[in-house]
């Protein structure tokens, strides 16, 4: 386990570098993202002073270290937009993409393992064809066509767009939240059924043909019983897995989703730290979504155990 | 109202803006609430907008939407009306001595900041002397260069002492960046606590999400017939017609004329107004080739500005000299080749020497307005057939920022911000001294004198002569080859009314606007 947390730490530590390096890289600065052409008419005065207070002027090593150093403080840096500390910010955004990342999910899984475990029952039959058809349709349709293509039909055709009033947070008005959820998780939830489905077929068939499911049918195990315990049951880890992962990347906020129904989550939050060249708001939101890509992982580990004795024990 | 590249400023700059009123949140189902005696309107509008202001410190606003929402809580000296002309703000009336080095602004009486505290005079002193010095780094520091000393007789009189006469003054004291503050406020509490004289005071943000204006009750001039103004950020242009289309939002302002289109419905009607921003192949004449006027020349020849506006625009825009304001606008035909003239511009070509051909390496912002690619490569497809070829270079907008403030281009596809005085258009780019010049690339000692004339002459009828020179003398020598404006598209539902658009592209009629 230490051996785990250590090794999480260095891959927060690659990331914190990568990130601040590849920041630096992009053109412009914050002085030009604030001030675009007007930056032309500053003084060269002027300009050394805007250096300096933004932090510019030192030496790259050094601007590392004093975010690093701030952030051990708890201080993730300031968002001079929205005139708000990151903590704040995130505390705000973060729980938009949880909330997002789990309604996506479940409703991945609902669609997936079904479709995934359809598919499987007669292999290359009319069902197995529908199922990957589906499946495919998910991968192929672009988030940002199905999400626009929604909300335009539903807005235009029946004046249904809970997503143009603006957002509402869960403890304030749960109704229009889950209202403003729904479309937005049906686009990822969708993309996301594919991957699940196809993990389950490819798991089920594998499991199915095992020797011990060929045991378990001499024995009169009940058809029902033999999919939902030996079969599911078994292919759970594969399924489990590619689910982690899944969640994973949601955390990472899902930029294009949140842009088109206006979901105040931490992708958006990264995109304008990105244009607006704050330095800090970046580094320090994507640490935290590595952060939570690490612990999710974690989490999955931990749900091995409980489903496969087998990595109990190893 | 900005003098830059307004094309260049952030993807937040030249995506549309968008306004709308909701009266709740089913505006199309609910009964139609009782007409009311005109003037007690109220209701409240919702403005959706593809961004958040990224400041609410006016000094430093420089991006669109940050703009927009300043000017309706913040008050100016002047002001602009729907024309552009320029008339009385926070002054009631100005007077300038007969030799034009002294200018008495009378302000108006009773009036105050959302704070409550009155304004007067010394706020005036103060707010001109800080956005004069250099360390506060305000945008319009140059636009007060002439203004060698202020002084305050009374509480409701403010006299500046030029150091030559500026007939330009009035209009660039219009502008938001030009914002009065109280003496009272520092930059670091404006930037959550906006107090201004304007006719809004700011009740609510939510950063990135939405930012919610109030009527000021005490405002000087007729109070606003709204409630409140939210201006709700939706990110993705066809967000917001999804918007307007349920209802959810009332008035929106596009830049893309394909999404105007879409928002066109039976509830929604969209309305074109001219821009003062204009596209514009920019030249470096400082650079190579490009210094040898006759090369400028042929490439004036060679394109035909109404095929670039077509192809690259839908034809969506007016071709344009120079100035675009209404009361100085250019004639386009007023130039060396008025229509495309391929022998003309083989002929330049010749005089030059060059008649092999030149090659001109071009910038190309991507991403920041809908059109800059397409007329880039509209361009050059014209100009290769004149044995001119250009060398494109599409760049992220924050790379063509870059290169654009460093003059780090031979030519540079640009969509630039206008103003409603010629002087403060141009005066910065195109005179020796000007704080851009170096990004326009040429100066000439006539355009000087031509610009200190503009300057020094209070005739309107002179001052149009004045610029009717400078616009003739910059496409003689085809300084840049200025190319057409374009329009914005305010999308409004049938219960908004009294909105204005301008071409400036201000929100300020706001004030005027209700929602029945």
């Amino acid at each position: 386990m230490l051996r785990r947390i250590l090794a999480a730490l260095a891959t927060l530590l690659g990331v914190a570098v990568f990130v601040f390096i590849m920041l630096r890289a992009i053109p412009g600065n914050q002085i030009t993202a604030g001030l675009g052409t007007e930056a032309a008419a500053l003084t060269p005065a002027q300009q050394q002073q805007l250096e300096a207070y933004y932090g510019l002027d030192q030496p790259l090593i050094a601007q590392f270290f004093s975010w690093l150093g701030n952030i051990f403080t708890g201080n993730l840096g300031f968002s001079a937009r929205a005139q708000q500390s990151v903590l704040e910010l995130t505390a705000q955004s973060l729980p938009v993409t949880i909330e997002l990342a789990i309604f996506s999910i479940v409703l991945a899984l609902l669609i997936g393992i079904p479709l995934g475990m359809l598919s499987a029952s007669r292999p290359d039959s009319p069902r197995d064809a529908f199922g990957q058809v589906v499946g495919l349709a998910g991968l192929s349709i672009p988030a940002f066509l199905l999400a626009t293509t929604l909300l335009a039909v539903l807005a235009s055709s029946f004046g249904y767009n809970p997503n143009g009033e603006g957002y509402a947070y869960f403890v304030d008005n749960p109704w229009l939240n889950l209202q403003q959820m729904l479309l937005p998780s049906i686009v990822l939830g969708f993309g996301i059924a594919a991957p699940i489905m196809r993990t389950t077929r490819t798991a089920v068939l594998e499991i199915r043909s095992n020797d011990f499911i060929r045991t378990a049918k001499a024995k009169g195990v009940p058809p029902r019983r033999l999919q939902a315990k030996h079969v599911l049951g078994n292919a759970l880890v594969p399924i489990v897995t590619m689910t982690g992962l899944q969640f994973g990347y949601l955390l990472g906020g899902a930029v294009v989703v949140e842009q088109i129904f206006s979901l105040p989550g931490i992708g958006r939050q990264v995109l304008l730290g990105i244009q607006q060249k704050e330095y800090a708001l970046v580094q320090s939101t994507v640490l935290i979504i590595a952060l939570s890509f690490v612990i999710v992982n974690l989490l999955t580990d931990v749900l091995y155990r409980m489903i496969d004795p087998r990595v109990r024990a190893a | 109202m900005n003098g830059g590249n307004r094309g260049a400023r952030g993807a937040l700059a030249a995506v549309g803006l968008a306004a709308a009123v909701a009266l709740t949140i089913t505006g199309c189902s609910s009964a139609k609430p009782s007409p009311t005696e005109a003037g007690a309107a109220g209701g409240s509008l919702v403005v959706g907008v593809t961004s958040d202001p990224d400041t609410l410190f006016p000094w430093k606003a420089t991006q669109f939407q940050a703009v927009n929402v300043l000017q309706n809580l913040y008050g100016t000296l002047t002001e602009f009306d729907a024309d552009l002309n320029v008339v009385p703000g926070l002054a009631e009336s100005w007077e300038a001595s007969e030799d034009g080095l002294t200018v008495t602004f009378t302000l108006r009486e009773g009036v105050t900041f959302a704070d409550g505290s009155t304004f007067g005079s010394e706020d005036v002193k103060f707010s001109l002397e800080a956005i004069a010095a250099e360390a506060t780094a305000a945008v319009a520091r140059t636009s007060l260069a002439s203004v060698a000393g202020i002084e305050t007789p009374d509480e409701q009189t403010v006299v500046l002492t030029l150091s030559a006469p500026d007939a330009a003054l009035p209009a660039n004291l219009a502008v938001i960046n030009m914002a009065m503050l109280s003496s009272d406020d520092t930059e670091a509490e404006l930037n959550t606590t906006p107090n201004g004289t304007g006719p809004f005071v700011l009740e609510d943000r939510k950063a990135s999400q939405s930012l919610t204006l109030a009527k000021n009750d005490a405002y000087w001039g007729d109070a606003a017939k709204l409630d409140t103004v939210e201006f709700r950020v939706i990110p993705d242009e066809s967000s917001i017609v999804s918007a307007m289309q349920s209802g959810n939002v009332q008035l929106a302002v596009f830049d893309d004329p394909l999404v105007a289109q879409t928002a066109e419905s039976g509830t929604v009607s969209v309305e074109k107004t001219p821009q003062l921003s204009y596209h514009a192949l920019q030249l470096n004449a400082r650079r190579g080739d490009l210094a040898d006027v006759n090369v400028r020349l042929a490439i004036q020849c060679a394109v035909d500005r109404q095929e670039v506006l077509d192809t690259a625009a839908l034809g969506e825009g007016e071709v344009t000299g120079p100035i675009t304001s209404p009361a100085y606008r250019s004639d386009p035909d007023a130039r060396p080749c008025p229509e495309r003239d391929l022998d003309k511009a083989a002929k330049y070509l010749d005089k030059a020497g060059k008649s092999d051909g030149v090659t001109i390496k071009t910038i190309v912002s991507q991403g920041e307005y809908a059109t800059s690619v397409n007329e880039a490569q509209n361009l050059k497809a014209q100009l290769a057939e004149a044995n001119i070829t250009l060398e494109l270079e599409v760049l992220e907008s924050g790379a063509f920022v870059d290169r654009w403030i460093a003059a780090d281009f031979d030519a540079a596809v640009a969509l630039n911000g206008g103003r409603p005085d010629p002087d403060g258009m141009y005066g910065r780019y195109f005179t020796s001294t000007g704080n851009l010049n170096q990004v326009a690339g040429y100066s000439s000692p006539e355009l000087d004198a031509l610009f200190a004339e503009g300057k020094q002459s209070s005739d309107p009828d002179e001052r149009k002569d004045i610029y009717a020179q400078i616009s003739e003398n910059l496409e003689d020598n085809a300084a840049w080859i200025w190319l057409f404006t374009s329009y914005s598209y305010t999308a409004a539902s049938s219960e908004v009314q009294g909105f204005t658009p301008m071409a400036n592209g201000s929100l300020q009629y706001l004030r005027t606007t209700t929602v029945n």
